[in-house]
């Protein structure tokens, strides 16, 4: 199991586990943390399971990929950074061991 | 003149034609509802089907979801573009008197990319939270002045005028002229054959009208210290606020079009599945919570539009055919929405589904609708109004459906309301 924090647009942290092998997507929906839809089903097309990874984990999680499908869906997402990604696009690997994400005000 | 005849196919029928003379395009089909059964047949033995003549030409129809969810998610090979037909089944002709607009959603990128974002935070999530409180307050005068116990039309009365209120609102529209933009959106989409303008000349004259319009909104909004329409919005916006006219008025259409026909049937297609569904109908009135599943469930249930058409731009393989280079590309959203190796159940209506909006409605990709958490909150501020009042939104007679392939409408819903 990896652990993986959530942190929601008014501060509260949840920290969840999920197993290696699934995604960022999988650790929110299969823990009830509010504010991931995930309306495609993980396949990188909806852009509802927007995050802005922690500064202190960017660099091990990766930036978007300029010309790559999911920064073409994130360049319309509100509130996009530079720490954008979609959760559906980060694989639970034990590297990822107390990881933090933070969840934006709102899906769109 | 009718495009097919209109004698009603059976089921027998259907499942008796050689299965390359069957054709998805006729609008009657829709309109009459049976439209279904082709779909059942083709996903089972030919997800992937060619027709090969059609009075809309040769076109590949793609009926599961999974193969749908693949040619939506890959712009760069089934492109969007106008002039290689556009989006929809019909190709968009060129017609000489027409205007040409310039909307979005028939583009590929980059220009796409860079005219989407300049319009996206107009209906953004945190847009529509200001906006929630007039347009709840608009719906509820709506709903008010509804006879009780006395039969009438629910399209007419309800789905099209609040549709048009929540437009009005949106771009803080004059409120007594507000069904010009319900006539606007009709034009805008409207051919000569359609009956709704005389010429190509006529709808040219209509839309250049629209544009006055509009224009008089902005040159006051833009001297005005900004405020939450769009029309503000957009005055102001440093992406926005330079764009060449008919490229505003382009983008403003396909914002008025977009949220126009969509809801209005969704409004009407979610009263009938419900009255379809007594033990549904019970649960919502046991529980309204159920409301928040309830909306995804009934626009996957309406498919207000049927499909979105792609032009391949070089050969591909999807289910074991071969695409060719060129070939029109038929994204069935109705079809690839009742898909039950996707959808648990996917042939019925069920309103607290689990991943309600697990469906294919919006579209996936980058022409995702960009409106989708908009028609969402319209609905349910509607639902919410509705159980408020009514014990019953009785449907009391046979809805008439739209002669469409592209819009899967309802023109006429009578009903019957029951108070709380």
């Amino acid at each position: 199991m990896v652990k993986v924090t959530f942190v929601s647009s008014d501060g509260t942290r949840r920290e969840v586990e999920i197993a290696e092998g699934e995604t960022a997507r999988e650790a929110a929906l299969f823990n009830g943390v509010p504010g991931i839809d995930g309306d495609c089903g993980g396949a990188c097309a909806c852009a509802t399971c927007h995050v802005h990874v922690d500064p202190t984990w960017i660099d091990k999680v990766g930036r978007l990929k300029e010309g790559e499908a999911e920064a073409e869906l994130l360049q319309f997402a509100e509130g996009a950074s530079e720490y954008s990604r979609l959760a559906c696009q980060i694989p639970m690997e034990a590297a990822m061991e107390g990881l933090v994400l933070h969840v934006p005000a709102q899906q769109y | 003149m009718s495009i097919d005849t209109m004698e009603l196919d059976t089921a027998e029928k259907i499942a008796a034609m050689p299965i390359d003379e069957i054709d998805v395009s006729r609008p009657s089909l829709f309109q009459q509802d049976t439209i279904g059964l082709f779909f059942d047949r083709l996903r089972k033995e030919e997800p992937v089907h060619y027709c090969r003549e059609s009075h809309v030409g040769p076109f590949w129809s793609i009926t599961k979801f999974d193969d749908i969810m693949a040619v939506d998610t890959n712009h760069k090979v089934f492109s969007s573009e106008a002039k290689l037909g556009g989006i929809a089944i019909q190709d968009m002709h060129s017609v000489e008197g027409a205007l040409e607009l310039e909307m979005f959603i028939a583009m590929d990128p980059p220009k796409h990319d860079q005219q989407r974002k300049a319009v996206t935070p107009a209906v953004a999530p945190s847009n529509l939270l200001l906006l929630e409180p007039t347009i709840r307050e608009r719906a509820c005068q709506i709903l008010d002045d509804l006879p009780i116990g006395e039969e009438f039309d629910w399209v007419d009365k309800v789905s099209i005028e609040l549709t048009t209120m929540t437009l009005a609102t949106l771009f803080d529209f004059p409120w007594e002229e507000r069904r010009k933009l319900t006539r606007w959106s009709d034009v805008t989409t409207a051919a000569p054959e359609t009956g709704i303008v005389a010429s190509y000349e006529a709808r040219r004259e209509e839309l250049i009208e629209c544009a006055m319009y509009f224009k008089g909104l902005w040159d006051q909004r833009v001297n005005e210290p900004p405020r939450n329409d769009l029309i503000s919005m957009m005055a102001h916006a440093p992406a926005t606020k330079d764009m060449p006219f008919l490229e505003f008025l382009g983008n403003l259409l396909l914002l008025i079009v977009g949220g126009n026909d969509t809801t209005r049937n969704s409004i009407s297609g979610g009263v009938l599945a419900l009255n379809q569904n007594p033990d549904e109908y019970r649960k919502l009135n046991d529980d309204p919570s159920l409301i928040t599943s309830m909306v995804p469930e009934i626009i996957r249930w309406q498919t207000p539009l049927t499909h979105m058409r792609r032009t391949a731009l070089q050969e591909w393989e999807i289910g074991g055919k071969q695409i060719k280079k060129g070939d029109k590309v038929v994204m069935w959203y109705l079809s690839g929405n009742r898909d039950d190796t996707v959808i648990d159940q996917a042939d019925r209506f069920i309103i607290d589904r689990k991943n309600p909006r697990h469906h294919l409605s919006f579209g996936y990709g980058i022409h995702r609708c960009m409106g989708n958490r908009l028609a969402e909150l319209q609905l349910r501020i509607i639902w919410e109004e509705i159980h408020k009042r009514f014990a019953k939104v009785e449907v009391t007679g046979q809805p008439e459906r739209l002669y469409s392939t592209l819009v899967r409408g309802i023109t006429k819903l009578p009903v019957r309301l029951h108070a709380r």
